[in-house]
C-alpha cells in the first residue's frame, strides 16, 4: 500500500499542494476529481518523483515503509515502472512512434527484470492479450501510427502494467476519447485492478466517471483536498460546498420542451465529401441529408471520424462537396471564393481549442472585430466589441488584453463573442465546450442558451458526448461513417434510441446514479 | 545562452559600427599608395601594419567591412523579398500544383553547388559587387521560401485560421494578417544566419576576385593578396581572416541568441 501523507509542493514559491493525504489500497480504485489547476496532476507526478527540478517537496509518500521523496533518483528509477505504473491523458503522443508496439511493452521488461529479447517479447504478448489487443489481430510488429487512440491507449496501460506494479496511476485517461471507447477502457482498468490487486488512482474532471469506477473519491482545490470519502456516501451527501457545486454542474441538464421550427434555414441534401488518402480514398459524408430550422438548436453526435466535422466545414463553406448541395435561406453555400460575403455573414463558428482558436499576436479587440471583415467594420465597432464583451460577461476593459491572459473558460466566451458580433443567423459549435471544466462548461452551455433567446439564433451543436447536448439542442443527429443513423428530438433519442448505435452511444455515457442524488 | 547572445551583439555591432564610420573617415587614406611604407607591422601610426602597397591595414578592413554587410544585405534582401512571399504562396495553396511548382524549383536551385554557380554567374556577368549580390541573393531564395513554408504550414491548420475563413478571408490577407507575423520570429533567427553565410559567400567570391573590384576594399580580396607573403607579413592575413570569422561567429551567436528569445514554443515557459 502507499500512503500519501501531508505531502506540500512549493513550485517558483507558489504552494501548489498543501498537505494532501491519500491512502491507495491494493485492489481499490481511488478517484481524485478536480478542475483544471487544483494540483491533481501535481500529486500524481509527486507520487512518481517526477516534480520539475524547482518543486520543493515536503510530507511522505511511503512505500513498504521508505519515504519516496527522500530516495535519490537511482532508486527511483527502479520503483518508477515496476512498482508504480503511469497511464498519461494524450494517447498519440505517450508511445515512441518508431519502435513496434511489441518492442515498447518488451523494453520495460528487458530494463526491470533483465529478460532476453525473446523472453520479453513472449511475456509482452500476454500483456498485450490481457488489455485486449488479441494475437492474431494485433500482432507485436504493429507501429503506434497503425492503432487508434482508444488501441493506442490500450498499448500504454499495457506498459504501465507490465511488471504488475502496484499502483497504477491513470491521469485523464479517456479525456482525449470517444465516450464508447471511455466506456471499454474505464472497463478494462476495472478488471485489471480486480485480477490483478493493484491500486488504481484514477485522475480525472468528470464525476460522473468516478461514480461508476471508484471505491473513495477524493476533491480537490487550490492544491488541497476539500473533502474525501467512499463514493456513494460522498456523492449522496457532499459536505464542502466545493463538492456540491461540481456535482451540480454535473447534473443532466433538463431537456427542452418540444417546439416546432417550420422555417428551414440550412438544407443540406444529398451531401458527398470524399478524402483521397494512401490506401485508396475515404468517404467522409455518404450522401447526408439534413435541416436546421430558424431559431433551432440542432445536435450532431457520433464517434470520432464519423464525419460530424467535415460536415460542419461544409455548411461553413470551408470543404467543398463532390456531391449534393447546402443552401441556406436558399442561397448555395458553395467552398471557395464565390461565395458572397453577406451569405458568409450569417453564419459563424466556435471552436474546440480555447488555445487555438485565436492569434495569439492580436489583442482581443482587433480579434473579436475580426468578423467585421465581411460586412465592413462599423465606424461604432469599439463600442459593438465592448458590447459582444459584456452579453458574454467579460469586462470591457479585456478589450486591450492579449490571448494569454485569459483562462480556457474565458476564451470560449471570448469565441462567443467574436461569432456573436456580426449577428449571424446560425453558429455552428464544434465540440465548444469539450475542453472545459464542469462548472466552467455549465456556465458555457447556459450562456448559449441565454444567448440564443435573446437574438433567436439557430445552432448547429457537435459533440461525440450526447449527455452534453440534452440541455442545449431540440433535435439531434446520430452520424456513423459518414451517415445520419438515427434522427429525432434530443429527449427522445437519449431515453430510447432506436438504432443500435445511438443505444451504444447513450450507454455508454458515464452517470451518476439516479438514486445518489 | 545570455554570454551567446550579448557576445553575437557586441561583435556584429562592432562590425556594423566600423562600416558605418568608414563611410566618412578612416585612419588613412587607402587609395594613397606608400611603397616605401610597405608591410609595416602593426605600429602606432597604423595599428594593424600595413599591406605590400603600404595601405593602412585597418583602414581597408573598416572599407572592407562596408563592403561585406552592404553586399550581405541586400543578398539576404533579395533572398527575403522572393523567398518569404513564395513559401508563403506554397503553405496557402499546400499540395495543389502552384505548391509542387515552387518546392520543386527550389529543389533545381538547391541541386546546383551555389558558390560554384555564383562564381559562374559573375563570370558571366563581370565580376562586380553588385553581380555578388545578385548571385547570393538568388541563392539565398530557396532557403527563405522553405523556411517560411515549413514554419507556415503548421499555423495553416490552426482553429484561428479556420475563423479568420469563417470571417470571410482569403489566403492573400490571412498570410499576411496571421501566418507572417506567426513565423516572423523564424525568419528573424533565419535571416542573421543567411546573413553571416552571405558575408563568406562574399568573400570567397571576392577571394577569387569575382567580388568587389579594386579600388574598393575587400576582406576577401585583402587575404588573396596576402597570402603569398604570409611569412613575411602574417598580420596581413591575419587580420581581413579574423574580420570574416569574427564577424561571421558573432552573427551566428546572434541568431542562436535570437532564437532562444524569440521561438514561442520557449516563450511559453517564461
Amino acid at each position: 500500500m502507499i500512503r500519501v501523507a501531508d505531502l506540500s509542493v512549493v513550485l517558483d514559491g507558489r504552494r501548489v499542494l498543501d498537505r494532501v493525504s491519500l491512502d491507495l489500497v491494493p485492489g481499490q480504485v481511488t478517484g481524485l476529481v478536480g478542475e483544471s489547476g487544483s494540483g491533481k496532476s501535481m500529486t500524481a507526478l509527486a507520487v512518481m518523483g517526477l516534480l520539475p527540478q524547482r518543486a520543493r517537496a515536503s510530507g511522505q509518500v511511503a512505500l513498504d515503509g521508505r519515504n519516496l521523496l527522500a530516495l535519490p533518483e537511482r532508486e527511483l528509477c527502479r520503483i518508477r515502472g515496476a512498482r508504480i505504473g503511469m497511464i498519461f491523458q494524450e494517447p498519440m503522443t505517450a508511445l515512441n512512434p518508431l519502435m513496434t508496439i511489441g518492442d515498447q511493452v518488451a523494453e520495460v521488461l528487458r530494463l526491470h527484470q533483465g529478460l532476453n529479447r525473446r523472453a520479453a517479447l513472449g511475456q509482452a504478448r500476454e500483456r498485450l492479450d490481457r488489455v485486449g489487443l488479441p494475437a492474431p489481430r494485433f500482432p507485436l510488429s504493429l507501429y503506434p501510427h497503425e492503432l487508434s487512440g482508444g488501441q493506442r491507449q490500450r498499448v500504454a496501460i499495457a506498459l504501465a502494467i507490465a511488471l504488475r506494479p502496484d499502483l497504477l496511476i491513470a491521469d485523464e485517461p479517456t479525456t482525449a476519447l470517444d465516450v464508447t471507447t471511455q466506456a471499454r477502457i474505464l472497463d478494462l482498468l476495472k478488471d485489471l485492478v480486480r485480477d490483478e490487486g493493484m491500486a488504481l488512482l484514477l485522475i480525472t474532471h468528470d464525476l460522473a466517471v468516478v461514480a461508476g469506477m471508484a471505491d473513495r473519491v477524493a476533491v480537490m482545490q487550490n492544491g488541497r483536498i476539500a473533502e474525501e470519502g467512499p463514493t456513494g456516501s460522498l456523492f449522496r451527501g457532499p459536505r464542502h460546498p466545493y463538492t456540491r457545486q461540481l456535482l451540480d454542474a454535473s447534473r443532466p441538464a433538463p431537456a427542452r420542451p418540444a417546439s416546432d421550427f417550420p422555417t428551414p434555414l440550412v438544407q443540406v441534401e444529398g451531401a458527398v465529401r470524399d478524402y483521397r488518402t494512401a490506401d485508396g480514398g475515404l468517404r467522409a459524408l455518404d450522401g447526408i441529408s439534413m435541416t436546421i430550422g430558424r431559431g433551432e438548436s440542432v445536435g450532431l453526435v457520433g464517434e470520432s471520424g464519423c464525419g460530424k466535422s467535415t460536415l460542419a466545414r461544409a455548411i461553413l463553406g470551408l470543404e467543398p462537396l463532390q456531391a449534393g448541395r447546402i443552401t441556406l435561406d436558399g442561397q448555395v453555400v458553395d467552398a471557395g471564393r464565390l461565395m458572397p460575403r453577406g451569405l458568409r455573414a450569417r453564419m459563424q463558428v466556435v471552436f474546440q481549442d480555447p488555445f487555438g482558436s485565436f492569434d495569439p499576436r492580436w489583442r482581443v479587440d482587433r480579434l473579436l472585430a475580426e468578423p467585421f471583415h465581411l460586412t465592413g467594420r462599423p465606424p461604432d465597432w469599439r463600442k459593438r466589441v465592448a458590447e459582444a464583451l459584456a452579453e458574454v460577461g467579460l469586462q470591457p476593459t479585456d478589450a486591450r488584453k492579449f490571448i494569454h491572459q485569459f483562462s480556457g473558460g474565458q476564451r470560449q466566451r471570448l469565441a462567443i463573442a467574436r461569432a456573436l458580433i456580426i449577428r449571424p443567423a446560425l453558429i455552428v459549435l464544434d465540440e465548444a465546450v469539450s475542453a472545459l471544466d464542469v462548472r466552467v462548461r455549465a456556465q458555457v452551455l447556459d450562456l448559449l442558451a441565454r444567448l440564443q433567446r435573446d437574438h433567436g439564433l439557430s445552432y448547429l451543436f457537435i459533440s461525440h458526448d450526447l449527455s452534453v447536448v440534452r440541455g442545449i439542442t431540440d433535435r439531434v443527429l446520430v452520424m456513423q461513417a459518414g451517415r445520419v443513423v438515427e434522427e429525432g428530438p434530443t429527449q427522445q433519442i437519449l431515453d430510447a434510441p432506436r438504432n443500435d448505435h445511438s443505444r451504444s452511444l447513450v450507454a455508454a455515457i458515464p452517470a451518476i446514479p439516479i438514486d445518489w442524488s | 545562452m545570455r554570454i551567446g547572445l550579448i557576445l553575437g551583439c557586441a561583435l556584429a555591432g562592432l562590425a556594423l559600427l566600423a562600416a558605418l564610420v568608414s563611410s566618412f573617415w578612416t585612419p588613412h587614406d587607402v587609395t594613397r599608395l606608400d611603397i616605401a611604407q610597405k608591410l609595416m607591422p602593426p605600429s602606432g601610426v597604423h595599428w594593424f601594419g600595413t599591406d605590400q602597397l603600404g595601405r593602412d591595414i585597418l583602414s581597408m578592413a573598416m572599407l572592407g567591412a562596408q563592403t561585406s554587410l552592404a553586399v550581405a544585405l541586400v543578398a539576404v534582401a533579395v533572398g527575403m523579398a522572393a523567398g518569404v512571399p513564395l513559401g508563403l504562396l506554397a503553405a496557402a495553396r499546400r499540395g495543389g500544383w502552384v505548391d509542387e511548382i515552387v518546392m520543386r524549383g527550389n529543389d533545381l536551385i538547391f541541386a546546383f553547388p551555389s558558390l560554384v554557380i555564383a562564381i559562374l554567374m559573375t563570370a558571366v556577368l563581370g565580376p562586380s559587387a553588385t553581380n555578388a549580390m545578385i548571385a547570393i541573393g538568388i541563392f539565398n531564395i530557396p532557403v527563405f521560401a522553405r523556411v517560411t513554408r515549413g514554419a507556415a504550414l503548421p499555423i495553416w491548420v490552426l482553429d484561428y485560421i479556420r475563423a479568420a475563413r469563417v470571417a470571410g478571408k482569403g489566403a492573400v490577407l490571412i498570410s499576411v494578417q496571421h501566418v507572417l507575423p506567426n513565423i516572423a520570429s523564424l525568419l528573424i533567427v533565419q535571416a542573421t544566419i543567411q546573413f553571416s553565410l552571405a558575408i563568406l559567400a562574399e568573400a570567397g567570391l571576392s577571394y577569387v576576385g569575382l567580388g568587389a573590384q579594386p579600388p574598393t576594399p575587400s576582406w576577401g580580396r585583402m587575404l588573396a593578396e596576402a597570402q603569398t607573403m604570409v611569412s613575411l607579413a602574417p598580420h596581413a592575413a591575419i587580420i581581413p581572416g579574423l574580420c570574416i570569422v569574427l564577424t561571421v561567429l558573432g552573427l551566428n551567436l546572434l541568431g542562436d541568441g535570437l532564437r532562444d528569445r524569440l521561438d514561442p514554443r520557449l516563450r511559453v515557459l517564461r
